[in-house]
């Protein structure tokens, strides 16, 4: 248990305060163009009332959507090497970080909590592609490691929410190496008996897709999102064609086999407890 | 012919100048020397001194090459394949193919023979050398076929207990709408997972280009391997410079930001051995570069045999977990 108490320091959400949404806003549906109070889209789950569209949820939303009663414990992850590469392109990588930390309040595109999912126990990993695009670097490994662990070690499935651009170009291969990494990471969690679900949210692309994300034992998505392992753009470069109407979809993904399931928002916590109880470790009877 | 790359321009006058002697003091067809004997050991000497000239401009230049030019290097045209080293190492070799389940990917090859008398499965990726064979293997550009291909020959390995050697040279996964359809992300991923899961031995050798999630597919192993000249990187120079500086034409600051060498990687323990190439590159001498990739994994192998499968996972795992952790 050494590394909880090192790793694991345990922050109340409650103690952070609700976010407070000004009632007096409106949002555009980039889907279907209509206006939207943004208290109503927030009480929606983001997800517009007249079209049904998914827009993106920032971390702190989906952890209250996910867990009983908005009820969780965050645990701080273990630092990762900052810029190892000392990477400078336009701007310095660190400046980008301190930029992305000032603006998100983040540390990184990784939160990990624990909590109950319809009474049952579970470890949620959640990407925030409000940070960085969810790009994967040394600290998004670490995070999944982490929520590897800390599930093996409570005994509880592992549910993870995807959501990047792809790699952190600004690790270079440390954050290829991450691939690798997060796999071992589903392996722990597999070699443990424990169930492993993924659930994609828009986009998810590259190194993400094409590691943890992509080895779920259940695979779920949210309604459109974009999931592939090369973007659309490269992919019209390379081929020269115009690419299929819903291509790279949720829906386009399922139709190719890719997904077990594509789950709107709404439904999502029902979704997940009724797989981790179908799922979960079953008492073993009795040989007496 | 050899091509040469445009920071090899010097070395090239030179050695054009000395095959311009070479043809001027050999014989022509069925005639006589056209020169006396003591011209023709003057231009001897002549050819012996441009020689040692150009071979001297050659080591200065290898010796600096930048990231840049290590990038051009990597994708010579002439530098040995996967298929070159597999046919060179291997002996008594059967190619496998196929996935069991769409086709047989090209890009990826491989299958079962003996390195050094020990029954082996090779795997790797195969850019081709001429227009033919480049398209035949889609420039190593590999579909989920491929890596699934590469999934089948590890598993096999592994029912087998039969080490598993692959070579790694590709400018990353296919980026098509087939590929995508038929689940390239999916098919990268497995292909991780069935690495590392591997109850045998696996020693990657990045040989030429290690093109991203592409490369990492068949190289996650216990021991990587890469070439001195060889290039490893999380995205091509060239797409990198294009996001991050929104300008194709920094591809040369892209590759330096993105510490994509050898000798960076070794740096910071991503990889384990750096095989030293021959003068001038792999090009030049592909027998001593696939020669010195064959010594070193005779030299690593023997002790990688004797583990357990779970103790080989175990360690494999470390190795992993360890990589750029803070304060490794
Ligand atoms: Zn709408």
């Amino acid at each position: 248990m050494s590394w909880l108490t090192t790793y694991v320091r345990p922050k109340i959400r409650n103690l952070l305060g609700k976010r407070d949404v000004p009632d007096n806003l409106w949002t555009q549906c980039e889907s279907c163009s209509q206006m939207i109070f943004a208290a109503d889209l927030h009480k929606n789950l983001n997800v517009c009332p007249h079209c049904g569209h998914h827009m993106r949820a920032l971390v702190t939303d989906r952890l209250d959507w996910t867990f009983d009663a908005g009820s969780y414990t965050r645990i701080e992850l273990p630092k990762a090497p900052v810029d190892p590469l000392g990477f400078r392109d336009q701007k310095r990588y660190t400046d980008r970080l301190k930029d992305q930390r000032a603006k998100t309040h983040l540390d990184e595109s990784l939160v990990v909590a624990h909590g109950t999912i319809t009474g049952h126990k579970a470890v949620v990993a959640v990407m925030a592609y409000e940070f960085l695009a969810g790009t994967m670097g040394a600290a998004l490994g670490e995070g999944i490691v982490a929520a590897a662990r800390l599930a093996v070690l409570q005994h509880a499935p592992l549910v993870v929410f995807t959501a990047s651009g792809g790699a952190r170009m600004q690790e270079g291969m440390i954050s290829l190496m991450q691939m690798p990494r997060t796999t071992i990471a589903v392996q722990m969690v597999r070699d443990a008996g424990l169930p492993y679900v993924v659930v994609m949210t828009n986009p998810t692309t590259g190194g993400v897709t094409a590691s943890f994300a992509m080895l779920g034992d259940i695979q779920i998505a949210e309604p459109n999102a974009l999931i592939g392992f090369a973007g659309p753009r490269v992919i019209e470069q390379t081929v020269r064609e115009t690419l299929p109407d819903g291509f790279q979809r949720s829906e386009f993904l399922q139709e190719h086999g890719m997904l077990d399931m594509v789950v709107a928002r709404k439904d999502m916590r029902e979704t997940l407890g009724r797989i981790i109880g179908l799922l979960g470790r079953q008492p073993v009877a009795d040989a007496a | 012919m050899r091509q040469f790359l445009d920071f090899e321009k010097p070395v090239a006058e030179l050695e054009t100048k000395i095959d311009e002697l070479r043809l001027l003091s050999a014989p022509p067809e069925g005639g006589a020397r056209p020169a006396g004997e003591a011209n023709s050991v003057q231009i001897g000497d002549e050819i012996a001194k441009l020689q040692e000239k150009a071979d001297k401009q050659l080591r200065a230049t290898y010796a600096k090459l930048t990231p840049w030019q290590k990038v051009q290097v990597a994708r010579h045209a002439q530098r040995p394949h996967a298929l070159d080293y597999i046919r060179t190492l291997i002996t008594d070799y059967m190619p496998l193919a196929g996935d069991r389940s769409f086709a047989n990917d090209e890009a990826v090859v491989g299958g079962i023979g003996r390195f050094e008398g020990r029954s082996v499965v090779v795997v790797g990726t195969e850019r081709g050398s001429d227009l033919d064979t480049r398209l035949k293997h889609n420039f190593g550009m590999a579909r989920p076929e491929g890596y699934r291909k590469a999934v089948r020959l590890v598993e096999l390995a592994g029912r087998f207990g039969l080490p598993i050697l692959s070579f790694v040279d590709t400018p990353g996964a296919f980026p098509g709408i087939d590929a995508e359809a038929r689940g390239q992300a999916e098919a990268i991923a497995r292909s991780i997972d069935a690495c590392l899961a591997a109850p045998v031995p696996i020693l990657a050798t990045v040989i030429g280009e290690g093109g991203s999630g592409g490369a990492i597919a068949l190289a996650a192993g216990d021991r990587v391997f890469m070439l001195e000249h060889a290039i490893y990187s999380v995205i091509t120079p060239e797409a990198c410079s294009s996001i991050l500086w929104r300008d194709t034409s920094q591809a040369t600051a892209a590759a330096e930001a993105l510490r994509l060498t050898a000798q960076d990687l070794k740096h910071f323990r991503l990889v384990d051995e750096i095989v030293p190439e021959p003068l001038g590159g792999a090009h030049r001498d592909p027998a001593a570069a696939i020669r010195n990739v064959g010594q070193l994994l005779r030299q690593a192998l023997p002790s990688l045999c004797q583990l357990d499968p779970s103790a080989l996972r175990a360690q494999r795992r470390e190795k992993y977990l360890a990589m750029g952790r803070l304060g490794s």
